[in-house]
């Protein structure tokens, strides 16, 4: 901090005595400086950011060139770990013969509609809880005990109930994400300060007049970020849902790979999860820039 | 001339698990059309009650409250209220913001909106209309708040004290600003203040409420003089510390009363 101190003062010549025709001098000297100090700073948080990255590439590169080492030299049991190498030909193979893409769109269907509709019957339902206190009231013990259940559990009913299939799988998603959305999002609107539904009361605002411009943009911030923790809980619901019942999706992959015993295809499905969910965590992400850009909270 | 508002013999009280606690008490009050009126008063004297039943927030437990001789049920588009804080919403720009009262009345027309517009750059807020409220300073914000409450082109300004969270300087600013365009308009205004200066500074008539349950204790009435000048015209002016030491003498004598009764 001294240091930089010191620099600073270093750049700025010696003040010389207050003439009154050097002021506009002595000005455009002080802006100097100032913009010296910026450009200082802003290089320096860049090299910040380009340090981040290339650690980041180096832990990424020395964790694959090891594991490839090690599988490679038998340091690990290939059967069981695979390596990269193999993982990479197989997936290109995949890819190529087109054996792998219509996996993939399977599954990502499944999750898109999981997360999508999660979120959506989950804010319908906290919607319904705000309208009417008494039903808010009268489901509060059921919707504890049933956030505190493992849902999953319910798998069996689905497949039997809606068929072994699509439907089935995106009802265990549902029955993941549903439940906490609703609370998260019912406990956002009771948040809301009543302050600014003061405001539109005052000029007369409508129950539903209160809720569409007040409560749920009010709430967009955090109906976002459930989206964004859905995107996880939905893979999880699919995940286990094509583990179940399914004949095709990313889920059946890993199953199939684990029963003739193909490590090697399950490792290379969850390299393509991880890819696949982090485009999606991004596109949410980029949803909620698009959604909330200009306002901030406060 | 027949009152605007009026408060007949009206008693309200809060229910709630504990209690029932009574926060006025049979109060009468009538305000002329134009006037100015301030409530003062100890904290618990029911000044924001008051202000909520004319504004037809909730019904009073006892009594009638009157706007032009009929009977307050609910918000009106006659009566205009401003808050503590400017509560603009972060999602809206300015104008949108302004313009939320027209849009929940179904009144918002193209006229309205230029007429909107126009009362924004008379509120020295030109060429924020399409910003966003995070971008404006405190002072500027709560003159969006009064823009957004003279919008809807209210008879009536209910005002709950809303200069109490501006800095000082900004504070007298605001104060000649909403005298002078409450003036051109010909409104009547009805400002609840703990700051005794800015009562007497701004008002027609001071009341001086008791507290617990809400009473009127004194009625001020501010000579004419004063009255015609802008609150910060008013403060430096020779008559005024007078007003302000009776008004501030009443309400020690009501603390210093009730302070013994403890």
């Amino acid at each position: 901090m001294s240091n930089r101190n010191e620099s600073c003062r270093s750049d700025q010549p010696n003040p010389t005595p207050a003439h009154i025709g050097s002021e506009g001098a002595r000005l455009q000297q002080t802006q100097g400086w100032i913009t010296q100090l910026h450009l200082r700073f802003r290089k320096k948080a860049k090299q910040q950011t380009v340090y981040v990255r290339l650690t980041q590439l180096l832990i990424f590169c020395l964790f694959i060139s090891w594991w490839e080492l090690a599988g490679r030299l038998g340091w690990i049991d290939v059967l069981l770990f695979s390596y990269p190498g193999k993982i990479a030909s197989h997936l290109a193979n995949a890819l190529m013969d087109g054996s792998l893409p219509p996996h993939i769109g399977v599954t990502v269907m499944e999750t898109v509609s999981g997360f999508l509709l999660g979120t959506l019957l989950g804010t319908s339902i906290a919607a319904l809880l705000w309208w009417y206190p008494f039903v808010s009231r009268v489901l509060d013990p059921y919707l504890v005990v049933l956030n505190s259940m493992p849902k999953v559990a319910l798998g069996p009913i689905f497949i039997v109930g809606l068929g072994p299939g699509f439907m089935s799988i995106v009802a265990t998603t549902l029955s993941i994400t549903v439940i906490i959305t609703t609370l998260v999002i019912y406990n956002r609107f009771r948040e809301v300060d009543g302050n600014y539904v003061k405001v539109v009361r005052l000029f007369g605002a409508t129950r539903s007049q209160i809720f569409l411009n007040v409560i749920l943009p009010a709430s967009f911030p955090v109906i976002i970020s459930t989206l964004k923790v859905n995107v996880g809980l939905a893979w999880v619901g699919v995940i286990v849902g094509e583990f179940l019942v399914a004949k095709a999706g990313l889920g059946y992959l890993i199953i199939y790979g684990f029963q003739v015993f193909n490590f090697t295809l399950v490792l290379s499905s969850l390299v393509v999860i991880a890819i696949v969910a982090a485009i999606m965590y991004q596109l949410v992400a980029m949803l909620e820039e698009w959604l909330t850009s200009g306002w901030k909270e406060r | 001339m027949k009152p605007m508002l009026e408060l007949k013999n009206v008693s309200h009280v809060y229910v709630n698990e504990k209690e029932a606690s009574l926060a006025i008490d049979s109060l009468e009050l009538a305000v002329l059309p134009g006037e100015f009126v301030s409530l003062v008063g100890p904290s618990g004297c029911g000044k924001t009650t008051i202000l909520s039943l004319l504004a037809g927030l909730f019904p009073p437990a006892q009594g009638e409250v009157l706007y032009a001789g009929q009977p307050v049920s609910g918000p009106s588009n006659k009566l205009g209220y401003m808050l503590q804080q400017d509560y603009l919403f972060p999602w809206r720009t300015i104008r949108d913001n302004a313009l939320i009262g027209l849009e929940i009345m179904g009144r918002k027309t193209p006229q309205a909106c230029r007429a909107v517009d126009d009362l924004l750059d008379e509120m020295g807020l030109a060429g924020t209309a399409d910003r966003y409220p995070h971008e404006l300073s405190g002072g500027m914000r709560q003159r969006v708040a009064l823009v957004r409450t003279l919008a809807s082109d209210p008879e009536v300004l209910l005002l709950d004290e809303p200069f109490s969270a501006l800095d000082m300087h900004i504070k007298l600013q605001l104060e000649d600003l909403v005298q002078r365009t409450l003036r051109r308009l010909n409104k009547t205004a009805i400002l609840v203040t703990h700051d005794l200066a800015e009562a007497a500074a701004m008002s027609d008539r001071v009341i001086l409420l008791g507290r617990r349950p809400g009473r009127i204790r004194q009625i001020f009435d501010i000579p004419l003089d004063i009255r015609r000048l802008l609150p910060t015209e008013a403060r430096r002016d020779p008559g005024f510390q007078d007003i302000f030491d009776s008004i501030w003498e009443e309400l020690e004598a009501e603390d210093g009363k009730e302070g013994a009764d403890v």
